[in-house]
């Protein structure tokens, strides 16, 4: 049989999810966003501190699989200083760049929900 | 033939899919059964040699085609004690089955009756139709509730079934549970009150004896790939005089009797519910289904399911942190859902089958249930067959045991 997952729940993916980073809340965000992905019933809430169109501090929230759990940590570690427009620019490939994994079709949704949440608190104002 | 353990290896055999996947552990058998070679030639033959269209063809092949569709329609007539094979009528699926009923029903149920009860375990197949049919129809709907234990409170029922009710539809066996409903008691509330009874029989035919007049319903449904047939073919069941007064469901070729240009007369039951061309290799696929599933017995495929649940559930009952969703085994089929506290039924589902087992993950198309159950993100299922025996059971549990040691 073929092994899809095979790479997928290695030791690094696993530590970050057992211990998130930057997981919580922030007192005054200037941004916030919640995505739900109703199908698998996974949930991220996206808090965001920007200053001079930079991010000055993310933290993030919620429940759901190993996957979008992780994706969230990466993505927030990854963005913390970056800029507004080059935020808006990142797309699936930097995802799995940051997570280094086959990701398969069918857990794309889960892998890209915190980016979705990234973007949507951005769009707010 | 009583199985056991050693007859279902052998009974595995039959199954070529076993054979080009070494090692593979199916316990999907809820969402599509597996397909035994006697299936698997009964399609091939019917293509090399005797493919026709049916209705109307003079020459020998067609015969031999309808002939062997015809068949197939007494076969299931008998399967589940139907009065006569006009009461057979052939769909896509269950879920067409039901939305035939859907688009259909409101011909015959009288303007007082303004209600339609089901219940909270009910699959998507059977609430979405009925949520459609409800507003087209300015109606009601009402749901059964639960008990604790994961079976219908019969106590509710009896008070949501009323003069009022026009349709009492449910699940014969829960998808997601297992639990087997005592439709017999609420198919007898239901009559007395005058309403129609519709059954989604698509996990409880597969698995055992089935007798429509025992029942007492006017509708049941079910599909042929969740007991060993093709996809792409189902049955719904219904009373002949129920069947004769509803309007045709779709239209066009095969389903009349006389056409002018601005009229049409329809056929009699069952073609006047099959328009167009039918699949008709499938059809008599699955009446090689049911031939091998009679073959070794319901009651035995039954009792076999039984003996492999009871097990896994006493081997799951000792497990820490997994949250069961199940009445036991004398109240269920062979099927369990599951969670390990804190791991997402996806992430399950993923490592499990890097072990070469096959699980559901997800809200089995039955969100609203999903809410009940407090399991946002779906749970696992595991579903067997006749098929599977002990050892599929032992590798799934420490499959289950190596997936706890990862995530603490």
């Amino acid at each position: 049989m073929e092994k899809i997952s095979d790479e997928l729940y290695r030791e690094h993916i696993l530590d970050l999810y057992k211990s998130p980073a930057n997981f919580g809340e922030l007192k005054n965000p200037t941004h916030k966003h919640t995505e739900t992905n109703s199908s698998c019933g996974d949930e991220i809430t996206i808090n965001l501190v920007m200053e001079n169109e930079k991010v000055r501090d993310v933290k993030f929230s919620g429940s759901g699989c190993v996957i979008s759990l992780v994706s969230a940590s990466l993505l927030t570690k990854k963005i913390k200083g970056m800029k507004i427009q080059d935020i808006q620019k990142m797309d699936k490939s930097d995802i799995i760049k940051l997570l280094k994994i086959k990701v398969n079709p069918a857990r794309m949704k889960c892998a890209l929900l915190s980016l979705k949440a990234v973007k949507s608190a951005l769009e707010k104002k | 033939m009583k199985i056991n353990n050693s007859i279902a290896k052998k009974l595995k055999k039959d199954f070529p899919i076993f054979k080009k996947n070494r090692g593979l552990v199916y316990l999907d058998n809820a969402a599509t059964s597996q397909r035994p070679k006697q299936v698997i030639d009964s399609v091939k033959s019917f293509s090399e040699r005797d493919n026709a269209n049916i209705h109307r063809g003079l020459y020998t092949l067609a015969e031999r085609a309808m002939q062997n569709y015809d068949n197939s329609r007494k076969v299931i007539a008998k399967f589940i004690n139907a009065g006569s094979s006009e009461e057979i009528i052939f769909t896509k699926n269950t879920t067409e089955a039901i939305n035939l009923l859907s688009y259909t029903l409101n011909s015959i149920i009288p303007k007082k009756k303004t209600e339609i009860v089901l219940t909270e375990m009910e699959h998507h197949s059977n609430l979405i139709p009925w949520q459609q049919f409800a507003k087209k129809n300015k109606m009601k709907l009402k749901f059964i509730k639960m008990n604790s234990d994961f079976t219908l409170d019969i106590d509710d029922a009896a008070k949501k079934i009323t003069k009022k009710t026009a349709i009492v539809t449910m699940v014969h066996v829960s998808n997601v549970l297992g639990t087997v409903n005592p439709i017999e008691k609420i198919i007898s509330i239901a009559k007395k009150q005058g309403a129609l009874t519709v059954i989604d029989a698509a996990q409880s035919v597969p698995h055992m004896k089935v007798d429509v007049k025992k029942l007492g319903c006017d509708f049941l449904a079910f599909s042929s790939h969740k007991m060993l047939g093709p996809t792409g073919i189902g049955v719904l069941y219904g009373r002949k005089e129920l069947l004769k007064k509803m309007s045709p469901f779709l239209f066009g070729g095969g389903m009349i009797k006389k056409v002018d240009l601005e009229n049409a007369e329809w056929a009699d039951i069952p073609e006047k519910f099959e328009a167009g061309t039918q699949c008709i290799s499938e059809s008599i696929a699955l009446a090689q289904a049911i031939k091998y599933l009679e073959k070794i017995g319901m009651e035995n495929i039954e009792r076999w399911e039984k003996i492999l649940l009871r097990y896994a559930l006493m081997k799951m009952n000792k497990i820490s942190g997994l949250e069961i969703y199940n009445p036991e085994y004398d109240k269920s089929i062979g099927l369990i859902s599951f969670n390990l506290i804190g791991i997402h039924p996806h992430d399950v589902a993923q490592i499990m089958n890097e072990d070469g087992i096959a699980i559901r993950p997800g809200h089995q198309c039955a969100m609203p249930l999903m809410k009940i159950l407090g399991a946002p993100g779906g749970v696992c299922r595991a579903s067997f067959y006749f098929y599977n025996t002990f050892e599929d059971i032992d590798k799934m549990i420490s499959s289950i045991l190596k997936i706890k040691k990862k995530f603490s």
